[in-house]
């Protein structure tokens, strides 16, 4: 066996979240994207601006709607090997929120953290 | 195609998976395993829970690397590895065992 | 008097409709936020100082099926009255014009 089949190479994906949950599909989609591309094993971080991060929001409640409430399934994230998740802080003071009021523990990074973050990635996949 | 169970028509997909998650119950359960020549027993019903106890917290059929890895954690090592699962669902632990769960196919399966 | 009932479906931070609608809203028109634009309707945001000001010459509803689903029904802000479907087939009935701010 030769050594390049030994090793797997594992890049490092980066899915942007920057749309609000309900009101388009692709928040929901990048979600599914994500659940589906966590078979292939690779390095993963999920960034949430904008109103990116109303996906994270606690306390939807979609009933009235009668859409699928997506939001339990971040929590899930952690049983797929998904645990990098950062979230933009001008975005959450600019809409009143505080990390205490997502649904699942995050890293809160400034927007120019995040500008790092991304230059860091192989791919970046953005909904 | 739908099916029959206890006087009633059941709507599930080409599939077999049901087209309502609100028409499950443990006769429904137990009518789909019939049709694939599967016999419930206790240990069956112990992952079908779990699944639907999933669910119920995550609104997700996982996978089945996550599902395999979930029943170790709740159930012990030696039911949480897939040489377990899948003798006790040979059509895949994930997909036959959402099926009979009345669940929907688990995301990331085709 | 404006008998308009002006609607906005866009999140505030995401698009400028909110801020067109009510630069056009005259006194006395009613503005009922919808879809991603409920965002508006809630406390201490980037926005909000907009809207609080907005609601001195003009009602202000919200959705409130669209406020739940968003996670936003503790965060409304005074002022800003929540309908249902009902209330919102209301709306549209009491004025003579709607105007969708798509």
């Amino acid at each position: 066996m030769t050594q390049e089949t030994q090793v797997r190479v594992s890049k490092k994906f980066l899915y942007v979240n920057r749309k609000a949950p309900y009101g388009t599909i692709y928040a929901l989609e990048s979600l599914e994207v994500v659940l589906i591309g966590a078979a292939f094993e690779q390095d993963v971080s999920l960034a949430f601006v904008g109103d990116g991060v109303y996906q994270l929001t606690k306390g939807q409640d979609t009933k009235g709607l009668e859409m699928k409430n997506f939001s339990p399934t971040f929590r899930a994230l952690e049983d797929y090997d998904v645990t990098k998740l950062y979230v933009e802080k001008e975005a959450l003071e600019a809409r009143g929120l505080l990390e205490a009021d997502l649904v699942v523990p995050v890293e809160v990074v400034s927007a120019q953290r995040m500008a790092e973050i991304m230059e860091a990635q192989d791919v970046i996949l953005s909904f | 195609m739908p099916i029959e169970v206890s006087g009633k028509t059941i709507e599930t997909d080409e599939e077999g998976y049901l087209a309502n998650r609100a028409d499950w119950n443990e006769e429904v359960a137990k009518e789909m395993a019939r049709l694939d020549s599967c016999d419930l027993g206790e240990n069956h019903w112990e992952v079908i829970n779990f699944l639907r106890e999933y669910y119920d917290e995550y609104q997700i059929a996982p996978a089945v690397r996550v599902l395999t890895k979930a029943i170790g954690k709740k159930l012990g090592a030696d039911k949480g590895n897939s040489k377990y699962l899948y003798e006790l669902f040979p059509y895949g632990p994930a997909k036959q065992a959402c099926k009979y769960a009345g669940l929907p196919k688990p995301t990331g399966c085709v | 008097m404006g008998n308009v009932l002006h609607t906005v479906n866009k999140s505030p931070f995401d698009h400028r409709a909110l801020e067109t609608c009510l630069k056009f809203a005259r006194q006395g028109s009613a503005v009922l936020l919808i879809e991603d634009g409920v965002y508006a309707a809630a406390r201490d945001t980037a926005v909000s100082k907009q809207v609080q000001e907005a609601l001195k010459s003009v009602s202000i509803y919200a959705l409130k099926p669209d406020v739940e689903a968003r996670g936003m029904q503790n965060r409304v802000m005074d002022g800003v009255r929540l309908v249902d479907y009902g209330g919102f087939v209301d709306l549209v009935a009491e004025h003579n014009a709607v105007q969708s701010w798509l």
